[in-house]
């Protein structure tokens, strides 16, 4: 019986474990985690931050589905080696553990930028984080986030949205730089101070204080919070250690295989055709591929990259970024660039085209066709001709206000009985006056009811029309 | 007991043009589950071609109050029509009713001889009253003693019955009156077009839009229905689950989860919470493409709502996920506390006319009248004991519809099949092979009122009487039990389906043949051709059961206009609301049951890249084999359609009005290109009333219920010519 061994207890370790479980239940399944927590839903974390959710809340599996599923789980327990020659793991303790299958899940560690007094503020990555983060916001009276991208302004949303002033501080010339251009950095800095989260971009941070941040120049931002959201760094060191093949992360083929055909790898330690994954769709594409392979339930399966969308998920903030969305329009003269600006509205489009395939978009502020376009995104799929219409959906096919005046007589007015505005004119002129009248002869409103208002106003524009002529 | 009253109003209504010799009789619509009240007044004591038959709503139904669709005041012609079956045909010839009677009975012998009881299967309808239904079930059991029993309404209702069941303990569609809707502050239907499938339902979702409330819709399609609604969700076909997944997280992390009632009246939440953790709606958005700012704005519409109800129609359930997409919708119910609650609740809004009737009397694979289940030991006791015969001699459960229809013909499978109130050729799945498996059968017999495409196939057609000229009870969406009532004479030649069952079972005898130890009861009397006595019967099996008609009578219907279900005894009131202080669960709890997401059976490719949804047009009903027959109908609509996105007519190079081909991996259809943008422009959609759209359907599985995948399967489009 095949022993699979996962080290990794995070998104990509509890989704890759669940999945097995779901092909396959004879496998044994041993599962290492460094946190004690139960795997829980690092998307979610920004939510436990702002409150919405609870710290229990955010689980991805209940405890008790370990024993149900009849896979070991060792909480709180460090793999510090692996011995690929025994194919055993080695925890902490010393503890060996044999497998015939390894999948490193290790993921990845925040960045801590190298500053005096660092120590003093907490790095915004894990559950516990989050319990120290809303420990210190209980009491709090400013708090200051370092790092624009993803993570830190949801968590300076979270924080905001409790009522605690925020002030966002990033290094990069706006927000979000590598998914947005700037003019999006611009208007998302403009929607977040209308949220209570102040945004300095291009600044330093050159100490951590005890009540505050010093900025490169001297200037000092107060805060008795500080949130550290600097990127994070894939977490390779037990695969660097035995041997094998890293780069950025752990360096993985098609089938997520390492450079050790008996390891594979998967998540944010993992690097697949020069590429290191930071967002959790991926991870749980790429434990599906593996959970395949493992059990057999799928040989053929094999993964193949990603395409990228980046999705705020922050109350009030609509963003979503995906693919390519720098351009240089002046010298890329392949790429068609759509584009609707409304600062004052929060509101900023941008779609990215190559050969009449969406390759690249930023919306930003509230969009009905964020779905579309996504899907569009995802699939590759051919757009239409009307490129006002993708970015104002529902422009094409707003319906006509049908006054009874312009309608035609051939017109259907009772769906459910088939009336036309002639036969109710026809109606009309052979005696009715009303509602009750014309729907006696004709059936019309007799249905579903909702040409009822329709109904009245021609029979009230031809009474007028009477009056006029008489 | 006071009946309860229409909250929509009276409707104005047109005043019969003729004067009828009889007096009108109040019954009711023979299409949906609606079953609107109508008065049928005949011109002459009969019926038949050249007669006129006048058809004006009734007001005192509260399911439609005086309203009437098209179909509905035009089914007069369904009387009067000249393409009606008046003799049994016998390999297309005109036969002798007991010639038929006794071919039929002879082959059915020696099929049975030679390839076991199994050999004969039954096929029934949700379009059959409550009498026929159980009569066929009875009739399979105990005189052809085949297991292998099971109907069209699986292809309907068998999703959202599985999913009820097992959340509450009992599938009764809507376990609330229809008039709760109109004093609801917010309906969430889902995958349900009731302006055009049953349009006067849509005046009770106007009532309560005028009172203040507000209709969220959840359709691919900016249908009729989703046109009238405050909020329209779109989502990508085959997504439902994942939409309701995230509409639930959103309905936890935004603060609306009841609490109190999630402790008091429910079990398993803690799971379900754990499993819509992985949903948030980002991810959700993705699947479905639904904006989270649209899930958002539903879930604040229901979760700050006094009294709100959850339906779901076929749009969400006829997927190889139907059950747990329904699940998925009871769970947010649950959480939001509005099952049992009054004024509020999760329904499902039944198609068939007798969709909710015909699903609890024994004519599905696995059930005995009164909702029991075959494999019951105590429920196979009583009802045997009702029948007169020996529990051990009644089969076991049998095949699942399409599983039936698919073994037709094959080793080991049904070679003779007796096909009642169902059109399988128009309707199944797969309708190609389906028809082929017909084809294969060494007897096919088809009762029906004309000559439909199925019982064109068949050996022997029989012609049996239809709603205005018969008498009996049909459920209807409610659980409301209604009064079928004889208006007009059939035409000379026509026996109703409670007869020919009866002039079978007299010949075949089966479990009634004296060879039995139960035996000695008289098949002639064990098989009633009067209604009210099947329904008296009905009552004796039902009682007990969860779906209990023991106290109903046709006196009680007629003085109460309609008996909710279950009624246990003559004086018990009957039961509007059936969840107000417990759910029919061993611990009085209703279950939450965690469900995941995942893709459709068919998925889009290169080489079928579009999604096919099939659907009603409001002028036809079902296989079409009833409204194609009638003029003013078809001159709404006379054939089948495309209906296409601009945009990909524009990629297509398509105009309105071409003829396009639609290919799947399982068949080519034709029609003509409707140009709308009411369409998601990664989908296509066809009617199902005519031959074509389910040529091309997917016949994969729900794993629960046996719902095949009707409403998404990827197909590409061709242009002809």
């Amino acid at each position: 019986m095949t022993r699979l061994v996962v080290v990794g207890n995070g998104m990509a370790g509890a989704r890759l474990v669940s999945e097995v479980r779901a092909r396959d239940k004879d496998v044994r399944v041993t599962v290492f985690g460094a946190e004690t927590w139960q795997p829980y839903n690092r998307v979610l974390l920004s939510n436990v931050v702002a409150g919405s959710m609870l710290a229990d809340q955010v689980r991805l599996l209940d405890p008790a589905w370990y024993a149900d599923h009849d896979v070991t789980a060792r909480p709180g327990v460090e793999v510090t080696a692996v011995d690929r020659e025994a194919q055993v793991v080695i925890t902490a303790d010393g503890e060996r553990e044999p497998y015939d299958v390894l999948v490193l899940a290790t993921g990845s560690e925040a960045i801590v930028p190298p500053v005096p007094g660092a120590g003093r503020a907490i790095a915004f990555r894990t559950l516990d984080d989050c319990q120290a983060i809303l420990a210190a916001a209980g009491t709090a009276r400013r708090a200051v986030v370092v790092g624009g991208g993803l993570l830190g302004i949801e968590a300076a949303r979270g924080l905001a949205g409790r009522g605690l002033p925020v002030t966002l501080l990033h290094l990069a010339g706006h927000l979000m730089e590598r998914q947005l251009d700037p003019e999006a950095g611009v208007v998302l800095g403009e929607t977040l101070a209308g949220l209570g989260v102040e945004t300095r971009t291009g600044v330093v941070v050159e100490e951590i204080l005890d009540g505050g941040v010093r900025l490169a120049g001297g200037e000092t931002v107060e805060a008795d919070l500080v949130v550290l959201s600097c990127g994070v760094r894939p977490v390779t060191g037990l695969a660097v250690e035995a041997g094998l093949k890293v780069a950025r992360g752990i360096v993985v083929d098609d089938e997520m295989r390492t450079s050790d055909p008996a390891i594979y790898a998967i998540g944010e330690c993992a690097e697949h055709a020069g590429t290191v994954y930071g967002l959790v769709a991926p991870a749980w594409e790429q434990a599906s591929v593996v959970a395949d392979l493992v059990t057999g339930a799928d040989k053929g399966a094999r993964y193949r990259g990603s395409r990228l969308v980046t999705r705020l998920k922050a109350k009030s903030v609509e963003l979503a970024a995906m693919g390519e969305t720098h351009v240089d329009e002046s010298s890329d003269t392949s790429a068609e660039v759509v584009r609707f600006s409304h600062r004052a509205r929060g509101t900023y489009r941008k779609l990215v085209i190559r050969d009449g395939r969406l390759v690249g978009a930023i919306l930003l502020g509230e969009t009905a066709a964020v779905g579309t376009l996504t899907q569009l995104f995802d699939r590759g799929g051919p757009l239409p001709g009307d490129r006002a219409g993708l970015l104002f959906p529902g422009l094409a096919g707003a319906p006509v206000a049908d006054s009874p005046v312009r309608m035609p007589d051939a017109a259907k007015v009772c769906q459910c009985n088939n009336v036309t505005k002639g036969q109710i004119r026809a109606c009309w002129e052979s005696g009715a006056r009303d509602v009750a009248a014309v729907a006696a002869a004709t059936r019309a409103t007799t249905g579903c009811g909702s040409c009822r208002d329709a109904v009245e106003g021609i029979v009230g524009w031809l009474c007028e029309q009477e009056g006029v002529s008489a | 007991m006071k009946p309860l009253e229409s909250t929509i109003g009276r409707m104005p209504t047109s005043l019969p043009v003729l004067t009828p010799v009889k007096a009108p009789t109040a019954t009711h619509c023979p299409y949906c589950a609606l079953q609107c009240g109508m008065n049928v007044a005949a011109g002459s004591e009969e019926s038949g071609a050249g007669e006129t038959v006048t058809i004006t709503p009734r007001q005192d139904v509260p399911a439609n109050a005086g309203g009437l669709c098209q179909k509905g005041w035009t089914a007069g012609e369904l009387l009067t029509g000249g393409q009606r079956l008046t003799t049994p045909l016998l390999h297309g010839e005109p036969a002798g009713w007991d010639e038929a009677l006794d071919y039929v009975a002879d082959r059915i012998r020696q099929v049975q001889a030679e390839h076991g009881s199994d050999g004969v299967a039954v096929f029934g309808g949700g379009g059959l009253t409550n009498e026929k239904a159980y009569q066929l079930g009875k009739f399979a059991r105990t005189v052809l003693r085949t297991s292998q029993i099971d109907y069209n309404g699986r292809f309907c209702m068998s999703s959202a019955a599985a999913a009820s069941n097992r959340a509450f303990g009992m599938d009764r569609g809507l376990p609330f009156p229809i008039t709760d809707l109109a004093e609801a502050d917010a309906v969430l239907l889902a995958g349900g077009n009731v302006a055009e499938t049953m349009p006067p339902f849509l005046r009770h979702l106007t009532a309560m839009r005028e009172r203040g409330g507000s209709l969220i819709v959840v359709d691919p399609r900016l249908t009729a229905t989703a046109r009238q609604a405050d909020l329209h969700l779109q989502p990508t076909p085959g997504t439902d689950l994942a939409l309701a997944l995230g509409l639930l997280h959103l309905a936890i992390t935004e603060g609306h989860l009841d609490e109190a009632y999630v402790a008091g009246r429910t079990t398993g939440f803690d799971a379900v919470r754990t499993s819509v953790a992985s949903w948030w709606p980002e991810r959700v958005e993705r699947i479905t493409g639904v904006p989270v700012a649209h899930m958002r704005q539903a879930v604040a519409i229901l979760g700050g709502a006094g009294r709100a109800a959850i339906l779901t129609g076929r749009g969400a359930e006829q997927h190889a996920k139907g059950t747990d997409t329904v699940t998925a919708f009871i769970n947010l119910a649950l959480a939001l506390g509005l099952p049992g609650r009054p004024g509020s609740g999760y329904g499902c809004v039944t198609g068939q006319g007798n969709g909710q009737g015909g699903r609890e009397h024994g004519q599905k694979a696995d059930q005995l009248p009164g909702y029991r289940k075959i494999d019951d030991p105590a429920a196979r006791e009583h009802v045997a004991r009702v029948w007169g015969v020996d529990p051990r001699d009644l089969p076991g459960p049998g095949r699942s519809a399409y599983e039936l229809l698919d073994a037709l013909g094959t080793a080991g499978g049904p070679r003779a099949l007796l096909l009642f109130g169902s059109n399988p050729v128009i309707s199944a799945p797969r309708a190609g092979h389906v028809t082929g498996r017909l084809g294969s059968l060494d007897l096919l017999v088809v009762s029906d009122l004309v000559m439909s495409e199925t019982a064109a196939m068949a050996d022997v057609v029989f012609p049996t009487t239809q709603w205005a000229e018969e008498g009996g009870t049909m459920t209807n969406l409610e659980g409301r039990v209604l009064l079928r009532r004889r208006a007009v004479t059939p035409p000379p030649g026509v026996r109703s389906d409670l007869e020919i069952l009866q002039g079978l079972a007299v010949r075949l005898r089966g479990l009634f043949s004296g060879e039995h130890a139960s035996a000695g009861a008289d098949p002639a009397r064990a098989f009633s051709t009067e209604p009210r006595e099947v329904f008296d019967e009905l009552r004796r099996a039902s009682a007990g059961g969860v779906a209990d008609y023991a106290g109903i009578t046709y006196e009680r219907i007629a003085a109460e206009t309609g008996v909710f279900w279950p009624c246990p005894a003559e004086d018990h009131p009957g039961t509007p609301r059936p969840f107000l202080d417990g759910f029919p669960t061993p611990d009085g709890r209703a279950r939450f049951v965690p469900v995941e997401h995942r893709p459709p059976g068919e998925d889009v490719d290169e080489e079928y890249p579009l999604y096919l949804t099939t659907g009603r047009v409001l002028a036809h009903y079902q296989s079409g084999a009833q409204t194609r027959r009638i003029a003013a109908l078809n001159a709404v609509v006379d054939e089948t359609f495309v209906e296409v996105h601009p945009d990909l007519a524009e990629r297509l190079e398509v105009s309105a009005g071409q003829l396009l081909r639609v290919v799947s991996r399982r068949g080519v259809a034709e029609g003509v290109a409707r140009v709308n943008p009411a369409i998601r422009a990664d989908t296509v959609f066809m009617p199902f009333h005519w031959a074509g759209a389910n040529l091309l359907t997917n016949p994969e599985l729900d794993p629960v219920s046996r719902m095949p995948e009707f409403k998404v399967c990827a197909v590409r489009l061709e242009r002809v010519g």
